[in-house]
Parts: structure tokens; sequence; C-alpha cells
């Protein structure tokens, strides 16, 4: 699934998209700028295509070549044309999933972009991007995860967002007796899994020891994990999530939730266009931040950022850098951002946030109420031999929570090799 | 001028030699193609898998610690299991084909469509044969475990999402497509039966189950044996149900040899070409063991022929 579109000076002017050159650099820079791109959906290949068609205008001369591939395949792919075949900017995500190719040589040091007022404005995702204190990369967009929740079912049962675990469990009970699961969850692709696993450990045991764990520093058997499992096995005894739910796909555990045989989800808000098409508008859909369980700990919250880079390898640079400098800027983050676009959060702090309930709420809790610290996401930082297996494990898990002290053995196991490198 | 000898005409080496030459010239291109892209990347493999490598950087040799790794990997044990299930029980292809192409070679009006649409399974692409079948066994509405309420059974999870059912289902889904090869192999294999050896059996009162066994049967072999090798290439490859059914899952239950070595070396999650190429070394053991049988039954029958 390649598409190639080649912008050419021409096909600006036949656009008449000329006018948005008037806020162009001060000198316009000519030559070619090779992007692959892993925004294949709908959506966020709109996005792409308006972005490189709006940088296009600011530097005229410039012939840029855009190919977008599967997002999926995009992931096998990109080990291939970082050695071979480099573009001159690539898609990729922050944190340890880019770590590989740091770690070879094969993703560009940009930390002359990030010097100056850029820090300040990216700061939400500077340690994320930072490996042994230099940037790799730029984000572009990012976004909150958290309990979306059937509004019109918590009000018929005459109960309120929980804050606290006993809150949560209790209303679980509630949903319970009246038939209806709590949580609906699709595990068959393993990584909503560790959604529910980075939740449950950053407010069992905070932020710091969440990040020691997936960091390989701490050990997976250990009385602070074992309390995470504990409190996630409540749940599990309760019958809260959906049965079989190992053979659905995130996507296909929606249909529980919009036609309400269960009442939450937690997951990223990429899922609240999904839920909106089901027909779930805001009065029937609303969204909380997950509960707190140790008292005083303070919260750490998920929030996913997807980045651009510059391949070691591309032979374009100054021009790489000169779009990576325009992803970034405040007014490019909040248009591609907004509601009609990617949906989801600006990473630059001076851009500002579309009217939208979950963007404003997530923006919110990520701004003020993560005092903890930004995670990634489960398999994004932890090692990705790690996070598979540790996946594998979390679903084991939440199908015979009596394998445990097996899986917890395993994983310790697999940590001693996988952390060695 | 007195003739002083008899001149050979002169004729170029290749001339000379054209007999012994020919054959090799024919095979060379044939011969150069399997060297470089069979030979070649299986001794490739047997080298990276001696060594500690994430793709991108420096590989590091570490001698046979892969091999010794993969003794000690629950999940590589039961992949091997998974593939001995396969083996054993994707070869009911073989005796349900034959039953089905015995039952389809008669002469009614409209036997060609009959025989189409039993053939239509080996047809239609594998992911779709796995889609349907995921659809037939879905836990909440598909028609398998409707119908297993019926009877009053109930497979915890679903079918695909039991860890103890979930090979026998994902098999049996391949079963259906593999049936029709078979089928197709047979039909073809039933038509050059001899119909005056089947005529004398009859004479010597030969019917029904003596007259397939001592009979038909034996005219199969070549069928047969096609029939065999096939199953055995297709059990071992099964790749692309397993992959569009369950990935594996649930928590790595349904994984065969090769798709353990696709998740370790190729995936998303897979970094290690080392580990990966182990897990295919051994692959290709197994296989092997088949290769060689296969050569070997071909060999003798080609040394019987003269």
């Amino acid at each position: 699934m390649h598409s190639i579109i080649k912008t050419s000076f021409a096909a600006i002017v036949a656009a008449g998209i000329t006018a948005t050159a008037a806020h162009a650099d001060a000198h316009a820079l000519s030559g070619d700028l090779v992007i692959f791109s892993d925004m294949s959906n709908p959506a966020p290949r709109a996005v792409m295509e308006s972005m490189v068609e709006r940088f296009g205008a600011m530097h005229p001369d410039m012939n840029i070549e855009l190919t977008v591939i599967d997002r999926e395949a995009y992931k096998t792919q990109i080990r291939n044309f970082l050695t071979a075949d480099a573009p001159d900017v690539a898609n990729w995500y922050a944190a340890n999933r880019m770590l590989p190719y740091v770690n070879a040589g094969l993703f560009e040091d940009v930390s002359d972009i990030w010097e100056g007022q850029l820090s300040d404005e990216l700061a939400s995702t500077k340690g994320a991007l930072t490996i042994e204190g230099k940037q790799y990369g730029v984000p572009y967009t990012y976004y909150q995860w958290g309990v979306y929740y059937r509004k019109d079912l918590m009000e018929q049962y005459g109960l309120s967002e929980p804050t606290t675990w006993a809150e949560e469990k209790a209303n679980c009970q509630t949903y319970l007796d009246n038939g209806i699961k709590c949580y609906t969850i699709g595990t068959k692709f393993l990584w909503t899994a560790g959604g529910w696993f980075d939740y449950l450990n950053m407010r069992t045991n905070g932020y710091d020891y969440h990040a020691a764990l997936t960091g390989g520093t701490e050990n997976w058997d250990s009385e602070a994990t074992r309390a995470t499992f504990a409190n996630w096995r409540e749940l599990i005894d309760m019958g809260a999530f959906i049965d079989n739910h190992q053979t659905y796909s995130w996507q296909e555990a929606m249909p529980f939730m919009v036609n309400g045989e269960a009442a939450s989800y937690l997951m990223g808000n990429f899922s609240v266009a999904s839920f909106r098409e089901g027909g779930l508008d805001d009065s029937k859909l609303d969204f909380y931040q997950f509960p707190e369980i140790t008292a005083g700990i303070a919260k750490g919250e998920d929030a996913p950022t997807d980045t651009f880079h510059i391949p070691s390898g591309a032979t374009n640079k100054e021009n790489a850098r000169a779009f990576l400098k325009f992803v970034v800027s405040a007014d490019n983050q909040t248009l591609i951002n907004n509601g009609e676009n990617l949906g989801q959060l600006p990473v630059n702090s001076l851009s500002s946030v579309d009217d939208d309930k979950f963007l404003n709420e997530g923006f919110a809790m990520l701004s003020n109420d993560a005092p903890g610290g930004v995670a990634q996401f489960f398999d994004r930082d932890a090692p990705a031999e790690m996070a598979a297996v540790a996946m594998e494990g979390f679903q084991e898990f939440m199908l015979f929570p009596d394998n445990l002290d097996d899986i917890l053995a395993r994983l310790d196991e697999a940590a001693v090799d996988i952390y060695a490198e | 001028m007195p003739a002083s000898k008899y001149e050979q005409p002169k004729r170029s080496w290749y001339k000379r030699n054209e007999i012994a030459v020919t054959p090799i010239l024919f095979l060379l291109p044939g011969v150069f193609f399997f060297a470089v892209y069979v030979i070649y990347p299986v001794f490739q493999s047997f080298n990276i898998s001696l060594y500690k490598w994430d793709g991108l950087g420096e590989a590091e040799f570490i001698g046979l610690k892969n091999y010794q790794k993969l003794l000690e990997d629950r999940a590589f044990e039961t992949s091997l299991w998974n593939n001995l299930k396969w083996l054993v029980l994707y070869l009911l292809a073989i005796p349900m084909g034959l039953f089905i192409s015995l039952f389809l070679n008669q002469k009614v009006t409209g036997i060609r469509l009959y025989k189409s649409l039993f053939f239509f399974p080996f047809v239609i692409s594998q992911i779709v044969v796995g889609l349907v079948f995921s659809w037939f066994y879905d836990p909440t509405f598909g028609i398998f475990t409707k119908m297993l309420g019926l009877i009053g059974l109930e497979i915890k999870g679903g079918v695909l999402g039991n860890p103890t059912a979930v090979t026998y289902g994902i098999i049996a889904a391949g079963l259906w497509p593999q049936t029709a090869y078979c089928m197709i192999l047979y039909l073809t294999g039933l038509n050059s039966v001899d119909p005056e050896q089947v005529e004398a059996a009859r004479l010597d009162g030969a019917k029904g189950w003596k007259m397939l066994w001592y009979v038909i049967i034996p005219q199969l072999k070549p069928a047969t044996f096609i029939a065999f090798v096939v199953t055995i290439v297709g059990a071992l490859r099964s790749f692309d149900l397993i992959s569009i059914m369950t990935r594996g899952g649930p928590f790595g239950q349904s994984r065969v040899l090769s798709y353990y070595m696709f998740e370790k070396a190729l995936s998303e999650y897979g970094f290690r070409m080392g580990y990966g190429a182990a897990i295919a070394v051994v692959l290709f053991m197994i296989m092997l063991v088949f290769i060689a049988y296969f050569l070997w039954s071909m060999y003798q029958e080609e040394k019987g022929a003269h």
C-alpha cells in the first residue's frame, strides 16, 4: 500500500494555496525532501498530506516526495529502509521504541532543533525523546488514556465518577448486580492488557516504580508488583471484565459498551471517534481519570507520543530539519490536532486545544493532574521483547489468575536476558 | 601432390562433447538459482543462529547458546507440540479426501458442479478460510458455539479463546481446504484406475471394502504419495491460519514453530534474529526427515522402474 504524492511548484500554484506562503520562513529552501510516513488511516493521512502541501507552499522551489506506508507494515519496513534506502524524514514512536535505532546509529541527533525556546515549548515530551542527554526526534501529537464510560448508565444507577479504588469497586458491583459488565476489553492483540497494567501499577506503586520496572531495574516477582496484581485480581474475581475478551480486538470489544452490556473502557482518546460513530454522543459518553489506589501517590498517566525523525542516512538533512521545525511549530500543532483532523492533543505548549470535551479534559489532566509523570505506554516504555512476553503474561493472568507465580517467574527469567544487553 | 593423410573435418570442442555437456548446460540455471536462493540461505540461517543479533547493530558470536535457550523455552516447547499435533491430525485430510472423491466419482447429472463445490475451499484464500472459521467459532454468535449449546456443551472462552481447544480448532479449519486438495488428487487418480482389473476382481467376487482395499487403493498409490507430501508440507507451513485466527494466542498456546520464528525475528516486537534463526533450523531439521524420506522413496521408485 504505497502511494506517492509528488508536490511540485506547479501543483501548488494550481491548487491556489500560494496565499499561505505569506508567513513562510525568511529564506525559502530548495532541493529535495523525501518523507516516509506511517499515517495511513484516513484522517492522519489527510493531515500528513496537508502538512506537506503547506510546507511546500513555504518553500516553492523544494521538490517534496511523500510516501505513505500502511501503519502495521511500516513497523517492519522501517528496519529495511533505514539501513538501505533512507528517506530524509520518517515517522516513528518515542521512548524505548526508538532506542534500537538510536543505538544502531540510524537516527540523527537533532538536539540542535531542541535548543533554546523550543525545549520549553515541548517540555512535556522532551524526556521521551531524549537518550543519554541528546534528542533524536520531534513529537507531533499525543493523546491521553483514561476510563471512557457510559454517562447515561452511571446516572441511571445513581453513581458518580469514582476517585478512589473503593468507589471504583463499589460502582462496579452496582453494575454487576444489574447484569452489566464493568469493563469491556479485547486482549487478542495483547496491548490493551498492557494499558490496564500501566494504570494499576502506577496507581499502586507510583510512576517511579513503574518506570524502574519497565526499565529493568526492579524485579517482577516482588511485593510491590504482587500488590498490583492483587488489585487486578479483585476485579477479575468480581467478574468485572467481559467474557471471552481474549478473542476480541480492541474495536471488536467496543460494541459491548455501545450496546450497554458493559459500562466503561480503559482506552486511549483515539477511541472517541469510533464511540461517536457507534452512536454515543456527549450525553452518553464521558471520561474520568483512573482513580487513586494507594493514597498519597502522585498520579502518573499514559500519553503515547508519535514522532518524526531524521535518519542518519538522509541526503537532505537541511530540508529535513526545516520540516521538523515546521511540524512542531505552535500554529501547525494547533491545526493538525484539532477535532477535524487528528482530534488529539498538541505537544507544543503555545498551541491551543480544540474545543472538544475529551480533548479539554485530557489536556487539563495531563497538564495539572499528572504530577507523577507521563509514561508512553507499556509496549513503548519496556523494550519490545520484554513487552511481548509481559503482555502475553497479562493476558494469561486475566484468564487464569492462579498462574501468577509462574508468570512472574517467567518474566524475571526473560528480563535477565533482555536487559543484559 | 599426393594425399598424405585423411583430415578430420574441424569440429569445435562443444560439438565433440555435445552429448555430455548439454544436460549440464540445461541444469545450470536451475542449479544456480537453487544454490543462491535455497542452499545458501540454509547455511546462512545456520550461521546466524550462532549469533546474538538484533538485525541492525553488530552481531555477537555466542556459539550454541541460542539452542541452549530453546531447550528451556516453554513457548518453544508448546510450539513444538503443536507442530506435532498439526502433523498427525492434518493427515486426516488424506482418507477424508479419498472418501469424498469415491463418492463424487460417478456419472450423474451435474456432477461437475458438485465436484467444483467440494473443490471450492481450496481455491479461496487461506485468509478467507481463517476468517470464516473465526466467525463460525465466535463465542457469542458463532454457529458452532450455538450448535454445541444445543447439545449442552460449552467450551470456555470459545474454541479460539480456549488454550486447550485452540490448536484443534485451527487444524479443523485447515483440514477443510486440505481435504479438497486431496480429493482432487484422488479424483484424477481414479480416472487412471484400470477398468479391466476392476472387472476381473468383480468376477472373482470382490466388492465393497475388499474391492477398495485390495484393488483400488493399490492403484492409487502415486496419488496417495503426492497427497502425503503436500499434506506434510502443508502442516509444517501452517502459518497464515494461525496468524489470521489467533496470532498464536491465547497467550501463545496456538503457536507453531514457523509462527514463533516469525514472532521472534520479524514481527513488531521481534529483535532476535539469532534466536529466530535457531528456531528455523529446528524446523528445517524436522522437515529434513520428511524430505529425506520423500527423496529416498522417489529414488526407490526410479530404480524399480528400470
